[in-house]
Parts: structure tokens; C-alpha cells; sequence
């Protein structure tokens, strides 16, 4: 497996040799940046056009295919179109909390989507407290909705943003429990590490068995509720409450949330890969000594991109087949079923690592 | 058929019905007309009908006072009265005495003068208006003083503390222009009202100006998802005031197109049902089936939704050679595919969940509410019109009434999805036998309806649409009136919503089924 | 039938979930019908009942049927039918009734066809011309009767002379 580490220690290196070391943390950090932004806006825009085409196709459609071949541009022009947009200011709300609140929901996407390892020596954040850190950020995200709710000055809003509040803290709860679950499997919390122990010993996954495939579920039904995704876009609901918090936004200021949902599904499905799915570890099977040769040729970005969209695909296919939730069934949900079965699970987990049951 | 109506007193009125209703068991008040009889005055025909022994009795009181009439109020007796009431208030000016909201229905507030009075000079009292009035927060109850003078007294209707959510005019799930106030204390709905009349079009008063041929263009009109059985009614009541015999093939074409309908009907039914509780996939597909029963609808009539199939004495054009073949493929397909839309949203569980238990209407409740059709039936009321009062070929058929006794939005939903089914076995029995025969009946080019009151149901996709026609022997008629099948269930919302989710309260009405301008005609 | 246990109901609910899923994969799977509407213009077919815009049908020598006896103006509901016509007196002394102008409002129609139904003549008839948009509302007040047409003269022995004078139209 090639590791990106080299190139970016060479770049570091020869820019320490002709500038201060501050001045050359300070390029870097900037490069970072720009990559994280590009990176940011290009997958935003080819998830948008996975969802509209995936959707089409579930519900007896095909999907845009008017601008551009296959209706590749739609997207591009659905964004240029949101920027032209005028940003609508209300007489009657809080104006600076409601300016802000998009910016608080992009920042905590932003730092969660930093920690994503996208090949070997390839993180941008990553320290021993890694996974510990994605869940702190993560958490950014709920007093944005939470503002962008209260400050516009409407009922709707108001209620998203109540139920908004209920479902983010009640379903971090689980996130927080089954990458707990992983951890323990894994023995720390830097995530680097944790892929290269996937990589050395198999995917989580299969290492873990039963307790992971378990924890990998309740990720993925935690994680879409943490997205505000169908079933559980109970915040925004369209049907009931036309756009829930974000109903009052308009312009970019819309766009933003728009984005930050649709990331926060990649971020989702990239924690998932990461954990459960080995990262940009290769497919592995003892016995198959040619095919784990090619395999392994495959760089690892590919690897964990696959995996990503693999799961994204999954989550989509969750939203297009379900009705939404009620909110007692929501939360009943989290605090009667997924909560105790992931504290179990923890339990199931530390008494496979214990005795070493695992494969 | 004919009307027999009986003339009561208003001093009477209150005692007789209270009679009616406690002894001879009418339990289920169909109808409550404003009239303007012109010379006589005004007044209204309250139609009973009784579900247990399924007798039925029309009876007319005439307001003693012709400038400012008033009757007393009969919404204590049937909850239906309430919003009919409000209606007759609002066209006619008739006040119902001890009536506990005096609001106008389908008007603006500040609407002057009663547009159904016969004198009335609607178009000068109202002219455009650039102002804007809010929509008022109090009403009004009339009482009789113990000297005999009519006094008011007014009502909050929303506190200044109640947390008040305006669901609609523009909403994703009221399905159009209807406007629902809920009172919410969290999420959950303490209180519901009703604003209507947003598309409100007035064809009762342009039905007063029309000849009968051209009434029929107008009833496709209202419950746009019935529109062939509104037309049937508004024929049936016709050809059976003047006498016209229509051919058994004319009868046959209509019973399988009703039918069709309600099969299309249900589909939309199931599609709305699914996108109101969150599940868009479902709804496509239901409307991939009904697709092509608009298909056979567009080649035999020219139209998808509009279909101007129905006329007085026949039916616009006759079917296709090719119909019977199509129909019989779309029924195969449907049942097919039927598996499809229960497995994907109705078995599961979390449609189990928002449904089971939500929205319960007691079969008491459903009766003094009128709601006729798959709601009603739902709640254990068997009111099924082609049961009750059979016509076309609905004697001839087999068919299964399809009851439940929950009451609750699941019981609704499941009723609907049967009831498609055996709308497909009617069908099945009918397609292979359709008679020989002209399709249009020989009639005059001028119908005059002899004078009389005339009242004729047909089973609608949701429930009992009536049609009211009085005429004075021109060829205009005198008074139309359509018992919608719509405003009872959307006037149940209230029943039915107190104490569930402000969730709950889109599910509800999506299990409704109203269609809007069915609601404000 | 409904498992009551913790564990039974969550088995329940999963089984149902995943015949969701099922349902909609298979759907997923299926082949995809749109249908793309301006390049099937060519196959697009319509039955003669599909009812779009009014017509009075010309023949090759610019005759139509309609006898402007106002039939129709009188059956529409929607008032959206004017027919104008004029008395002329024809060469042989009697007088007759000619159309001047059929008005017809494509934005006010219902397509009730009772017009249609109305007409002694079969002079007017709905075709199946969809594409009916405008930009500017009264461009859908059309005129039906062709500028210099006249009424076809029935294949009676009663004329056989010169055809009736032309009349003048303004449009």
C-alpha cells in the first residue's frame, strides 16, 4: 500500500528548507484548506447527483437527464442557481443568529469531515483522540439547526429545531456506544491507527463478528438519524412541516444546510467505512494470496471511496423505502431499543476481546 | 327521486327533530339546505335518514322573519350540523339560534350581504377590495332574549395564549387550499378549526343560471378524483326527474366506470397516504398503475381527470373496442402488483406505527359526524350508498362491504386498499357482459325538470356525494345543492385530531382522503 | 400474530423492514419508463376524443359548414363562443343568415364539447392541437372561420348559379 505520508513529509521537508517553520505550517495549513474546501464542494456535488439518480430509480424514475449528458450539469446549474439567489432578510428575526446558524452547522461538518483518513499517511487531523474528537465536533452541528430554528422567528422552524434538539443528543447517545465498541476491538482512538489495524488484521467488521455487525447496524440507523435523513428527517419533514428548520432560509444560507446534510451523509459513511469497513485497507482473504496481490494494487483512496459510497448507497436505499417516524417513536426508538442494545453490545464486545474470541 | 318534503313550523322544529331523532332513531342528518323560497322566505330542508332501519324523512321550515331570519340551532343533536349551519349562515343569512359559532364558512369576513338570497345584489355590496382583513380570532352566538328579540353574545375561538399553527393554505400535505388552525401544546394538537373557501367557486349560485346540459360540465369539477361518479349522480338525478330510461349498455358503462374511478381514487388515496407520512417511493408507485387507468380514461373519453363522460340520458361517446381487452390488464396488473404497496409502506413497521391506534372516530361519532364512506365504514358504520339505496347495476352485483370497527387511520387505510380490490371484482363481473345497445338515450334538446325537489346519491371514492335539485319547471333549475362527501370528513379532523401529534394530524387527514374543492364547491 | 416480547417485536419490525428493503430494490432494478415529451412529437397519438382547441373545418375550396345559427354560443357554459353574423339577401330575393365572425375563447373553454353536440351542422369539431401555449392572453381569442370563407352550399338543386358574393372580412 503506497503511503502518502512520503510525499507530504518530502513537500515539508523541502519547504522547511528554504522558510521558517512557520511560514511553512502556515502554506500548508492554507493548501489543507483549499484541499478540504475543493474536496468538500466537489463530493457535495457528485452526492447530490448520486441521490437524484438513486431516488429516481427507486421510485419508477430516470432521473435528471435534460442538462448535459445524462443530466451530469443539473447539478452544477442547481447551485449556480442557488447563488444568484437573494438571501432574504426577515423584519422579524434575530438577524445575526440567524446569519450565523448555517455557518455553525457547515463548521462542525467541516471538522468532522477532517478527520476522515483518505489513504495511508493521508489525514489531515489525526491525533490519539481522534475518534473522541470526530464525536465532540460532531456535536456542533445540533446549536446551529438549534439557532437557525430560533432565530427565524416562525413556527415551524421553532418546532424542527425542538425535535431537531431531542434527536441529535438522543442519537449521539448510540454513536458514542458503538464506536465505543469499535475502540475497545481496536485498542485506540487514533484513527490512523485504527485503519492500519485493519489493514494488518482484517476489517472490523469480520474481526469483531457478531458485536460488530451488531454495532455496524446501529451505526448506520444512528448515523442517518444524525444526518436528519429519511426515515429520520423528522427536523425538516417536509410533509408536516414544509422545510422544518431551514424553512426560512433562502439563497446560499439554504445552500449551506443543504450542503452540510449531504455531507454529514458522506462524513456518516465515511466514519462507517473507517471503522467498520477498514478505511482505505484493501479486501483481504488469506487463502487467495493472487487476488489479495491485486487487490492491495489498488490505492487506497479508491478503496475508501468505494467503501464510502458503498454505504452511502445503503443509506439512500434506507431513505427511499421507509415512512417517516413520529417523534415518541423516535425517541422510543433510541431510548428503548438502540440504546440498551448497544450497551449490551459494549458488554458483548469487551467479553470478546477479553478471551480473545475474536477472528 | 322525488323529495317529499314535509313543512314544519319553527316553533316546532327544535321538538320534532329532538323526536326524529331520539325515537325514530334518524340518527344521521344527510343534508341541511338553505333555501330561498323567494315570496315564501327563507329556510332550510334537513334531510334524516336512520342507519338502523335505513328510513328517510325531508323535512322544511321557513324562517317566520323574512329580513333578519333565524331558526333554532340542531348542532347539539348532530355534530354535522355545525359546519351545515355555518354554510347556510354564510349564503343565506339564516341564523341559527344558540349555534355556538356564527362565523361565516367559504366567505371572507368582510363579505357583505348573502350571495344565495335571491336578491341579493352580490356584485355591487362587493366590489374588489384592496384591503386586507385578518382572519378574526372571535365569534359570535345568537340567543333568543325571553322577550323575543334576538341578542349575541361573542366567543374566543384563539386565545392570545395558545400556541396557534396555520397548516395550509399552502402546505405540502392539505392537498390543496385547505387551511387547518391548530392549537399544538408541544407537539401535541389540542384544538383544530377550519378556514375554508380558498377555492371556493360558488357552483351552487352559477348552477342557478345554468341549463341543465350545461350543470354537467361543472361537477367534474369538484371532487376531481370522483369526477365520473359526481356526473353519474347529477344525470341519474335528471333522467329520473324527467323519466328518462337510459339502456342497459348505459348503465353498464357507468357502474365500470365508477368503479375504474374508485379504483383510481384509492390509488391516489395510497400515494398521498405514503408521501404525507414520509414515504415517497411508495407513492410512485401507485401512481404507475393508475397511469394507466388514466390511460383508458384519455382514450375512451378524451380526458385524464376531466373527463365530461356522463349526459343526461347516456354517455358522451361509447367505449373503444378495444376497452373490455384494456381494462382486463389493468385489473390483472393492479392485483399483481398490489403485494408491492403493502409490502413497501402498509406491513411496515413504522407505517404500523403511525397509523395503528391514531385518529380513532367512534361509530357514534362517525354517524353524528356524517363521514360516509371507507371512514365511516372504518369506524364499524355501514353506509355504503350502493348498499343502501342501489342504483345502476349495483343491485345486480356481488360485492363484500368492506367494515372494520377500529376506527382509527390504520382501519381507514386497509378499508381503502380492500375496497380497490373488490371495485376489481365488480368490474370482472360486469366487463365480459356489457349489452348491445344505443349509448345515448333519445331525449328533447331543451330538458325542463318538472317542478319539484329531487334528490339522488351515488357512492363516491369518498363517500355519499348527493346531488339537491329544486326546480320550478324551467329549464334552469331553481336550486342545486351537492351534499359533498369531503366537508364532513374534513369537519372530523377536529374529532379526530384532539390529543394526537401534530405527525399524527398529517397522517389523519392524508387517511381522510378530502379533495378540496369538493370541501368549498 | 403480533409478537408481544421485546425480542419478538424487534424481530418483527426488522423482518418488515427488510421486505421493504426488497420490495424496493426489485423496483430498483426494474426497467424505467419516461417518457421524453418534445422529441416524441413523431409518436405521440392522440384519439379523435382527446378534445385541445376548437376548429372549424375549411375544404380546399375555403368552405366551412357553420350556418351561424348560434346554437353553440347558446350551449356554452363559459360563454366562451361569439359568433357574429350578418342578414344578407341573396341574388334570389330570399334572406339569409351568414357568419361574420366565429370568436372562439381557447383561455375560457371547458372542453365540455357541447358545442359539438349542439351543431346542426358537424361545422365545428376539437382537435387534438395541444401545444396551445401563449404569451399573452388574448392570442388565445381565436378566430375560427378563415379569413374569405363562406358557407358550403348544400348539394340541393337550389343554386347552381354564381356562388353567393364574397363577403368582406376585416381580419
Amino acid at each position: 500500500m503506497f503511503d502518502f505520508s512520503i510525499i507530504t513529509q518530502w513537500f515539508h521537508s523541502l519547504l522547511t528548507g528554504v522558510l521558517p517553520e512557520w511560514v511553512t505550517i502556515g502554506i500548508e495549513c492554507v493548501i489543507v484548506l483549499l484541499f478540504i474546501i475543493l474536496l468538500y464542494a466537489i463530493l457535495a456535488i457528485a452526492l447530490i447527483y448520486m441521490e437524484r439518480k438513486i431516488c429516481a430509480l427507486f421510485q419508477c424514475r430516470i432521473g435528471p437527464n435534460r442538462v448535459g449528458k445524462w443530466g451530469l450539469l443539473q447539478v452544477f446549474a442547481d447551485v449556480f442557481k442557488m447563488l444568484t439567489k437573494e438571501i432574504i432578510k426577515m423584519r422579524q428575526s434575530d438577524r445575526m443568529l440567524h446569519d450565523m446558524a448555517p455557518f455553525f452547522v457547515l463548521a462542525a461538518s467541516f471538522l468532522t469531515f477532517a478527520c476522515l483518513p483518505w489513504n495511508k499517511g493521508l489525514e489531515i487531523l489525526d491525533f490519539n483522540v481522534g475518534a473522541f474528537f470526530f464525536i465532540a465536533v460532531s456535536g456542533i452541528g445540533v446549536i446551529g439547526i438549534l439557532l437557525a430554528g430560533w432565530a427565524s422567528h416562525s413556527k415551524y422552524p421553532m418546532i424542527g429545531a425542538m425535535r431537531s434538539g431531542a434527536q441529535l443528543i438522543s442519537y449521539e447517545l448510540s454513536i458514542g456506544m458503538t464506536m465505543l465498541t469499535m475502540i475497545m476491538l481496536c485498542g485506540t482512538m487514533q484513527i490512523s491507527d485504527i485503519v492500519q489495524q485493519q489493514a494488518d488484521y482484517g476489517w472490523n467488521i469480520v474481526r469483531g463478528h457478531i458485536p460488530a455487525l451488531l454495532a455496524f447496524i446501529i451505526y448506520l440507523i444512528a448515523g442517518n438519524a444524525e444526518c436528519n435523513r429519511g426515515p429520520f428527517d423528522l427536523p425538516e419533514a417536509e410533509s408536516e412541516l414544509t422545510a422544518g428548520y431551514h424553512t426560512e432560509f433562502s439563497g446560499m444560507h439554504f445552500g449551506f444546510f443543504y450542503l452540510a446534510e449531504y455531507l454529514n451523509l458522506f462524513i456518516c459513511a465515511g466514519m462507517a467505512s473507517t471503522i467498520f469497513l477498514g478505511g482505505w485497507a484493501p479486501l483481504y482473504i488469506p487463502a487467495l494470496e493472487g487476488f489479495n496481490n491485486v487487490m492491495a494494487m489498488i490505492p487506497g483512496f479508491v478503496w475508501f471511496f468505494g467503501k464510502t459510497f458503498f454505504v452511502v448507497f445503503l443509506l439512500m436505499w434506507i431513505r427511499w423505502t421507509y415512512p417517516r417516524l413520529r417523534i415518541d417513536q423516535l425517541l422510543s426508538l433510541e431510548w428503548k431499543y438502540l440504546m440498551p442494545i448497544s450497551m449490551f453490545n459494549i458488554i458483548l464486545m469487551a467479553l470478546v476481546v477479553c478471551f480473545g474470541l475474536t477472528l | 327521486m322525488t323529495l317529499d318534503i314535509k313543512t314544519i313550523a319553527p316553533s316546532e322544529l327544535r321538538t320534532e327533530l329532538i323526536r326524529l331523532k331520539d325515537q325514530e332513531k334518524m340518527d344521521f342528518l344527510v343534508n341541511l339546505i338553505g333555501m330561498d323560497w323567494g315570496e315564501e322566505g327563507l329556510g332550510v330542508i334537513y334531510m334524516l335518514e336512520s342507519t338502523e332501519t335505513g328510513k328517510t324523512i325531508s323535512l322544511k321550515a321557513i324562517a317566520e322573519d323574512k329580513q333578519n331570519p333565524y331558526l333554532p340551532t340542531v348542532s347539539d343533536l348532530w355534530k354535522i350540523a355545525y359546519i351545515y349551519e355555518r354554510e347556510v349562515f354564510d349564503f343565506f343569512g339564516i341564523k341559527f339560534l344558540n349555534h355556538p359559532d356564527m362565523r361565516r364558512l367559504f366567505l371572507r369576513e368582510d363579505w357583505v350581504g348573502y350571495p344565495m338570497r335571491k336578491n341579493d345584489p352580490t356584485e355591487l355590496l362587493n366590489p374588489l377590495r384592496m384591503t386586507d382583513v385578518p382572519l378574526s380570532d372571535s365569534t359570535k352566538e345568537y340567543f333568543l332574549t325571553p322577550d323575543g328579540k334576538i341578542s349575541e353574545k361573542t366567543h374566543t375561538v384563539w386565545g392570545p395564549d395558545e400556541y396557534v399553527v396555520n397548516v395550509g393554505p399552502q402546505h405540502p400535505s392539505t392537498h390543496g387550499v385547505l387551511h387547518m388552525r391548530a392549537s399544538l401544546d408541544g407537539e401535541i394538537v389540542k384544538r383544530l378549526g377550519l378556514v375554508l373557501g380558498y377555492i371556493h367557486r360558488g357552483v351552487e349560485k352559477i348552477s342557478e343560471s345554468m341549463t341543465y346540459p350545461q350543470l354537467l360540465a361543472l361537477t367534474d369539477r369538484l371532487d376531481y378524483f370522483s369526477a365520473m361518479q359526481n356526473r353519474h349522480a347529477l344525470c341519474m338525478c335528471i333522467e329520473k326527474a324527467i323519466g328518462l330510461e337510459v339502456s342497459e349498455r348505459v348503465q353498464y358503462i357507468r357502474t365500470i366506470m365508477d368503479e375504474l374511478q374508485r379504483v383510481a381514487s384509492h390509488l391516489v388515496y395510497y400515494a398521498c397516504m405514503a408521501m404525507d407520512t414520509g414515504a415517497l417511493t411508495a407513492f410512485f408507485y401507485s401512481f404507475r398503475e393508475r397511469e394507466e387507468i388514466c390511460k383508458i380514461f384519455e382514450d375512451n373519453f378524451g380526458g385524464r381527470v376531466i373527463q365530461n363522460y356522463n349526459t343526461i340520458g347516456g354517455v358522451m361517446y361509447d367505449i373503444q373496442p378495444n376497452f373490455a381487452e384494456e381494462v382486463k390488464k389493468v385489473i390483472s396488473n393492479i392485483r399483481k402488483r398490489y403485494h408491492e404497496y403493502n409490502d413497501i409502506f402498509t406491513t411496515n413497521v413504522i407505517a404500523k406505527g403511525r397509523m395503528e391506534g391514531v385518529g380513532v372516530i367512534s361509530k357514534e361519532d362517525a354517524i353524528s359526524l356524517g363521514t360516509t364512506g371507507p371512514v365511516g365504514r372504518a369506524s364499524g358504520w355501514n353506509n355504503d350508498v350502493r348498499r343502501r339505496h342501489p342504483y345502476a347495476l349495483y343491485d345486480k352485483v356481488d360485492f363484500n362491504d368492506i367494515i372494520r370497527t377500529e376506527g382509527d387511520t390504520n382501519a381507514r387505510h386497509w378499508n381503502r386498499m380492500e375496497e380497490m380490490l373488490e371495485s376489481l371484482n365488480i368490474i370482472e363481473q360486469l366487463i365480459d357482459n356489457i349489452p348491445a345497445g344505443e349509448f345515448q338515450a333519445k331525449r328533447k334538446p331543451i330538458i325542463k325538470l318538472p317542478e319539484g325537489s329531487f334528490y339522488q346519491a351515488v357512492e363516491s371514492s369518498r363517500g355519499e356525494l348527493g346531488v339537491f335539485i329544486e326546480s320550478k319547471g324551467d329549464k334552469t333549475p331553481y336550486r342545486v345543492h351537492y351534499r359533498s362527501s369531503s366537508l364532513p370528513l374534513a369537519n372530523a379532523m377536529d374529532t379526530a385530531c384532539r390529543g394526537e401529534k401534530f405527525a399524527d394530524l398529517i397522517a389523519i387527514g392524508a387517511s381522510m382522503d378530502f379533495v378540496i374543492p369538493d370541501i368549498d364547491r | 400474530m403480533k409478537n408481544s416480547t421485546y425480542l419478538g417485536g424487534i424481530l418483527d419490525a426488522t423482518k418488515s423492514l427488510i421486505i421493504g428493503l426488497k420490495t424496493s430494490i426489485k423496483v430498483f432494478f426494474e426497467h424505467h419508463e419516461t417518457e421524453q415529451y418534445p422529441e416524441n412529437r413523431a409518436t405521440l397519438t392522440f384519439t379523435d376524443r382527446n378534445r385541445f382547441c376548437l376548429e372549424m373545418p375549411h375544404n380546399e375550396n375555403n368552405e366551412h359548414k357553420c350556418i351561424a345559427c348560434g346554437l353553440c354560443q347558446m350551449a356554452c357554459p363559459n360563454d366562451s363562443i361569439t359568433v357574429t353574423s350578418q342578414m344578407v339577401t341573396l341574388e334570389d330575393g330570399k334572406k339569409k343568415k351568414q357568419l361574420v365572425k366565429y370568436e372562439y375563447n381557447l383561455g375560457q373553454c371547458m372542453f365540455c364539447n357541447l358545442c359539438v353536440t349542439a351543431c346542426p351542422q358537424d361545422a365545428i369539431r376539437f382537435n387534438q392541437e395541444f401545444e396551445n401555449a401563449v404569451f399573452d392572453k388574448s392570442k388565445l381569442i381565436l378566430t375560427l372561420n378563415q379569413p374569405g370563407s363562406h358557407c358550403m352550399e348544400k348539394p340541393k338543386p337550389a343554386a347552381p348559379k354564381a356562388e353567393p358574393a364574397p363577403s368582406k372580412k376585416e381580419d
